[in-house]
This record gives structure tokens, sequence and C-alpha cells, in this order.
């Protein structure tokens, strides 16, 4: 069992939970519950940024397009986009289908948890100022281009689903060295590590703290791997992170669900 | 009402403008350089408009664009009235950007452009300023050089809605040690104020305190360690700021 933040719905601040992330079990008055029995809310309150092509594969797809218009150059430092708060839902909830839209693309991301404020901080110290990990669900409207930036594909409501929990820190050996799992109605659809990231979640940290303060409270996607699966309308997303936990959302159609609504 | 959040004698207020002062809400009347200015709002999801005016957009050799071009901002990049702002040693082009920012002040949703002013709060003044040594072609602009700390000052007031007359025709100014440097007009935008609250709350919901940074004229210049940057618009303020070199911040 592993210490964890936990938040429960209707209930405003959250708990410290044992928790088991590999049969995704919490104990809660010495009670033992499924994560899928628990009404959870995202357990984060503080700035979502995520990390753009810090997974090789994801820059080896665009491959020589780097050098094109309108990239026109290899990215130099971390390219960063922010998860309003709009976006954020807890385990469980529905990520809603935009009427327009097919197809969802699922962004599987270890969230990295800030515990004290990060400012200019060396990649030595880096993971002194992480709180703990958490699954995070990027979801994005398909879109080819990333020249600029993609407001309309990735800020709708919803599109962030965060948790079951933020397991401690010490529960992950080295973060730059676990499997990622997506599976779309139990079928795994994609497999990766973040011994793939291009930055180290370290050394991440270093580079997005040289120019901005990451707060206690926000959190830092390291990076969302190549080939992301796609899912439509009914599908139960799950995404593992091995010793972090497994986060489960359903896409429903918007025009089915009443805002707040759960599975 | 124009509306401020200071710091003051240890302890945060809210305050409005009083003949020239300070009215606390626990009933004090300071002087304006007696209070630490914070932000007049506290930012939650701001987000900010690239090239919305078409002198500037013809000023960095862009046509204009087609669909508002948006990115988002986060809480670490604001400072307050008279802060200082941080310019790195190695930089060669750090320019403010004189902006109206929209204070959205209840949820909004599939918003229509005819209802649209009935979901703003105020007003206030923003610089965005830019560093332009770390543009990428990647989330252009990107938050490396947009989302710097202490790099978008704000306020110093949120000039109820109310007391505005057309937001859509103030004349914006920054002055740089004095000296006239940038003058437009709102009037110039190529998406105003509804067609902005239309766009965004088509596809997301906007909720009250929410931060619409509606872009910059035509005259963005750099600037150096030392100067006094004023950026102002008619009816809602006069932001000051004061650009600082690395000794001001040390690295931890």
């Amino acid at each position: 069992m592993r210490k964890a933040k936990i938040k429960l719905l209707g209930v405003p601040r959250a708990d410290e939970a044992d928790v088991n992330p590999a049969e995704g079990t919490v104990e809660l008055n010495s009670k033992r519950y499924s994560t899928r029995s628990l009404p959870l809310d995202a357990p984060v309150s503080g700035t979502i940024y995520g990390a753009l092509l810090n997974y090789k594969g994801v820059l080896d797809e665009l491959g020589e397009a780097v050098n094109e218009a309108p990239y026109k150059a290899e990215p130099k430092a971390p390219v960063l986009y922010i998860k309003p708060a709009n976006t954020i839902i807890g385990y469980g909830t529905p990520i809603p289908l935009p009427e327009d839209v097919q197809e969802l693309e699922i962004g599987a991301a270890l969230g990295v948890v800030i515990g004290n404020t990060a400012t200019r901080v060396n990649e030595e110290q880096a993971l002194d100022h992480v709180a703990g990990y958490t699954v995070v669900n990027d979801v994005s409207i398909p879109h080819d281009s990333v020249f600029r930036p993609a407001i309309r594909q990735k800020a709708r409501d919803g599109f962030c689903p965060v948790g079951p929990w933020v397991i401690e820190r010490d529960a992950v050996a080295d973060p730059d060295a676990i499997g990622v799992r997506v599976f779309i109605n139990d079928e795994l659809r994609q497999e990766n590590t973040t011994a793939n990231l291009i930055r180290s979640v370290a050394r991440l940290i270093a580079e997005v703290t040289d120019f901005m303060t990451l707060n206690a409270g926000d959190t830092l996607l390291v990076g969302v791997p190549e080939s992301a699966p796609l899912a439509k309308a009914g599908d139960r997303v799950r995404i593992e992170i091995d010793g972090v936990g497994s986060l489960e959302n359903k896409v429903v159609p918007e025009q089915e669900l009443e805002r707040g609504a759960h599975i | 009402m124009k509306r401020a959040r200071v710091a003051c004698g240890g302890s945060v207020h809210g305050a409005i403008e009083v003949n020239g002062h300070l009215k606390l809400n626990d009933g004090r009347i300071v002087k304006e350089d007696e209070v630490i200015w914070l932000p007049p709002v506290e930012p939650r999801t701001v987000f900010a408009l690239g090239l919305n005016y078409a002198d500037h957009a013809s000023e960095l050799a862009f046509k204009a664009p087609e669909e508002p071009l948006i990115f988002l901002k986060g809480p670490n990049t604001f400072v307050g009235h008279r802060a200082q702002t941080r310019r790195p040693a190695d930089v060669s082009y750090m320019h403010y950007e004189c902006e109206l920012a929209v204070v959205i002040g209840r949820p909004a949703r599939k918003v229509k452009r005819e209802e649209a002013y009935e979901y703003v709060a105020g007003y206030t003044v923003a610089n965005d300023y830019a560093i332009r040594d770390y543009l990428e072609n990647y989330y252009r602009p990107n938050l490396r050089v947009k989302n710097r700390d202490t790099c978008t000052p704000i306020g110093p007031w949120l000039v109820d809605s109310k007391d505005v007359g057309d937001p859509m025709n103030l004349s914006l100014r920054t002055y740089v040690n004095g000296k006239l440097t940038q003058e437009g007009t709102t009037q110039d935008m190529i998406f105003d104020i509804p067609a902005l609250i239309e766009y965004l709350s088509s596809f997301m919901t906007l909720n009250e305190g929410d931060l619409i940074l509606t872009g910059t004229p035509k005259g963005t210049v750099d600037t150096a360690v030392g100067d006094e940057v004023v950026t102002e618009i008619e009816g809602i303020g006069r932001l000051v700021n004061t650009i600082v070199g690395d000794e001001a911040f040390p690295k931890p």
C-alpha cells in the first residue's frame, strides 16, 4: 500500500489514503474500496501545464517537417501548453464528445504534481519539489499542425481527466522508466514508457522553471507518446501508469450530458 | 467604480478609488504609494490574442488571421501596478504590449455576440511583454516568450463595465521614460470583444474572473533595463512598470 491524496466529490478538502495502484483500490476508514465505486473528483487544484513533443517517437513522427515551413527548425526549449480549469474532471466523469466531432485523441500523460514552489531549480534538486504523481488524459480533437496553440482542440470542457489520486513521490522509484498503457473498451491500444522521454522529468522541471515558476499544486504533464489512440462515443478509456494508478473515463456525446453528470 | 487589490499594513485588501486615493474595504483611506498593488483580479484562466490589430500584424509581417490567434497564460506571469519585470541579460528584443483586458463576470457558454457584453464584469490594462529572442514555431507564441515570471503587469484598476462607455472606442498609449512610443485605438481590433466572447464560448465555458487580453496595436519597440514603461488606456487606467536586470533576480 502507498500513501496518496484523494479527493472525494462533495468533500471540500483532499484526503490522505492508502492505495494500491495495481489493484485500483483505496483504504478509507479501514475499509477497502475499488476506485470504480467511489465518487472521485480531480485530485489537483493548480494550473496544469503540458509538454509537447517530449517523446522521441513524437518528434520522429514529425521527421523532416521540423526543418520545413512553418516550423523551420527543431524545437530548442520545452514547448508548453495549458489545460485550463474548465477542462479538468475527475475519475469516472464522462468526457464530452463535441457534437461536430467523431473521435477524440487520447493523450496518456504522467502528471508530476508540484509540492514546493519551484523557480529556476537545478536538475539535481528538481525532484525535491515534487509532491507526487498522477495520471492525466490530455484529450484533444485530432489536429496535425502544432504551429499555433491548439486552444480549440485542447481546451474544451472536460478535456482533461485527472486521477484517481496523487500518489506520494517515493512510490515511484524512477519516474523516467515507467510503463504507460491505454486501453479502450479493455483492448490494449497503446503502450510506451517514460524511458522514451526526450527530457527526463527532472530536466523538464529544471528547463521549465528557468523561465516560469511552477507553484505548489501545479501539475506538469511530461508528454504524450506517439500514435495516440482515438476514442469515439461510448468508448471506455483507461490509462494505466505503472506504480501510479489507472484512470478511467467514458466518452459521451455532449448533447447527452448534463453538466457534472456521472456515469 | 474602480476596484483594486492591494497589500497594506501586512494584509491583502480590496479597495476602491476615492478622489485619487484608495479606500480599503475596512474604511481606511490611503495614498496610492502606501500600498503594494496586486493584480486586480486573481488570474485563473487567461486568454491572450496575437495579431489582433491589423497594423501590428503587418508590422510583424503577418497577414491578419481568419480565426482568432489565442494562447493561454498561467498565474505565474502576472504582477501588479508599479511592479518590476525582469529582462534577462542575454536577450536582444523585449517589447511591451499595451492591451485592453476584459474580465468575465459570469459563466458563459455558447453566447451570441449580441449578448456578449452581459458577461463582462469590467476592464483593466495589461502589458503583455514578449521576448522575441525565444520565439519558436511550435504553439507559437510559445510560453517561453509569453508566460515568463513577472512579464505580464496588470492593473491598476478593475473598472466596472457600466462605467465604460464603448470599450471598442478607447485610445491606447505606451510611454517609455515619458516618451510616447505606441498609440492606437480599440476600434482597430480585428476580432472585437463580442466576437471573442462568442468565439471562445462556442467551444468552452468561460468562468467568472477569466481574463481576455485583446491584443496590441502597432508601435512595439525594444526596452532596456531601467526603463519605466507606462501602458495607458483611456478611462481604464495607467499601468506603470519598471524593467530590471538579472542582478535584481539572482538565481536561487
